[in-house]
């Protein structure tokens, strides 16, 4: 068991500032090459006419899912020391609901319109200075939603044990869910792309 | 400035190499899975996007209102203590690391291009104004569910975070909820 390597104090915070820059390239470049630079691309996925924002995310999650779920079955990872972000149901419910209201009006989520930015959508550097603009709304109201900010709290949670279902039952369900959703996502475009040559 | 900013589309069309086609989406999807896992693997971490943001933000309200921005628990949070910089944080630099690759990728491929983009039915100023409004939503939205796509739900929904799930599915319940309201603008 020696993953993850910064847990096992492998090499410092200085280093791990260059390890986020490389990952982060690598987070960009696959982002780009994905199309996700381009806003209408990514809105399409709205439209059913281009489904790729759910073919990339979750191929991505199933990718990074199913390698976790081996090398700590194999003991090569702790599990238990991979952050998870705790869970607060209703302002994780309501943020996400203005995050896709803002996915649809703007054409970007943060980190897609980052790569827009460097490629030269103007639009997405509105977009960037729009995030800015909200955090700053979000950091005026704060004092006055904080109770909600904090409300249903459920701590550090995974859906097996909310479920309390094994870890690996729920790991091929993911995968189903995925594959069925890809099929799902092919079906759709060439109904719309059909629909399209017709009119 | 939308006149100009039209100009820039159109000769950008006849100036520039022709762009490559994107990669095909599930093949992007495992890179960026694997540069998800490699996270995990070597930082017990995921990625994330709009924590870096957050951190330019209250940077830049403790520079115009350090006594406000020290006494919002919001801002002081990502302020740290005052031992280090706060830009010398994970996320800061995983941020400028994904405009650096992105920006590679983009150059490899012949797509880095000044334009606006946006369905053909509606001017570049109306499109500006709704990409601003979108990104004002986006940076509350992210702020209440503790993360954006990136941080909360590719992030957490590799490793099964119930709240990252619920999130993700919200996501895309608002923006479909709103979609044949905005197909003016894209389509």
């Amino acid at each position: 068991m020696n993953a993850p390597f910064y847990k096992f104090d492998m090499f410092g915070d200085e280093f791990s500032l260059i390890v986020a820059f490389i990952i982060g390239i690598g987070f960009g470049f696959f982002l780009e090459r994905a199309g996700f630079g381009s806003g209408r691309k990514l809105a399409a996925q709205f439209y059913f006419t281009d489904m790729s924002v759910l073919k990339v995310m979750f191929s991505a999650i199933v990718t990074a899912m199913l390698g976790v779920f081996y090398l700590s079955w194999i003991g090569f990872m702790d599990l238990s020391l991979v952050y998870l972000t705790p869970t607060y149901l209703a302002p994780q419910i309501v943020g996400g609901l203005l995050l896709g209201f803002g996915f649809v009006i703007g054409g970007y989520c943060p980190g897609t319109s980052a790569v827009a930015c460097s490629t030269g959508r103007i639009d997405a550097m509105v977009y960037f200075l729009g995030i800015f603009g909200g955090i700053f709304v979000f950091g005026f109201v704060f004092p006055f939603v904080k109770d909600f900010y904090y409300s249903t709290p459920m701590g550090k949670i995974t859906l097996p044990q909310w479920f309390n279902i094994p870890y690996g039952v729920l790991v091929f369900a993911v995968v189903v869910m995925a594959v069925g959703a890809f099929a799902a996502a092919e079906w759709g475009e060439k109904k719309m792309a059909r629909k399209q040559a017709e009119l | 400035m939308s006149v100009a900013l039209d100009e820039i589309n159109h000769e950008a069309e006849h100036t520039h190499m022709k762009p490559q086609p994107y990669w095909n989406p599930y093949l992007s999807g495992i890179g960026l899975g694997m540069v998800l896992l490699l996270s995990y693997v070597i930082m017990g971490r995921g990625l994330g996007a709009s924590g870096a943001m957050t951190t330019t933000a209250a940077v830049a309200v403790n520079a115009v209102a350090p006594a406000y921005a020290q006494s919002n628990e919001f801002y002081s949070e990502y302020l740290g203590d005052g031992t280090k910089s706060p830009f010398k944080d994970w996320l800061v630099f995983e941020v400028i690391g994904v405009i650096v690759g992105g920006f590679l990728s983009g150059a490899l491929a012949g797509r880095i291009k000044m334009s606006v983009e946006k369905g053909p039915r509606v001017s570049v100023k109306y499109r500006l104004i709704f990409a601003f409004a979108g990104g004002m939503l986006m940076g509350i939205g992210a702020k209440l569910a503790r993360g954006c796509t990136s941080g909360q739900a590719l992030t957490g929904g590799a490793v099964l975070n119930v709240g990252s799930w619920v999130f993700m599915i919200m996501v895309f319940a608002g923006a479909y909820a709103l979609a044949y309201f905005l197909r003016r603008q894209w389509t």
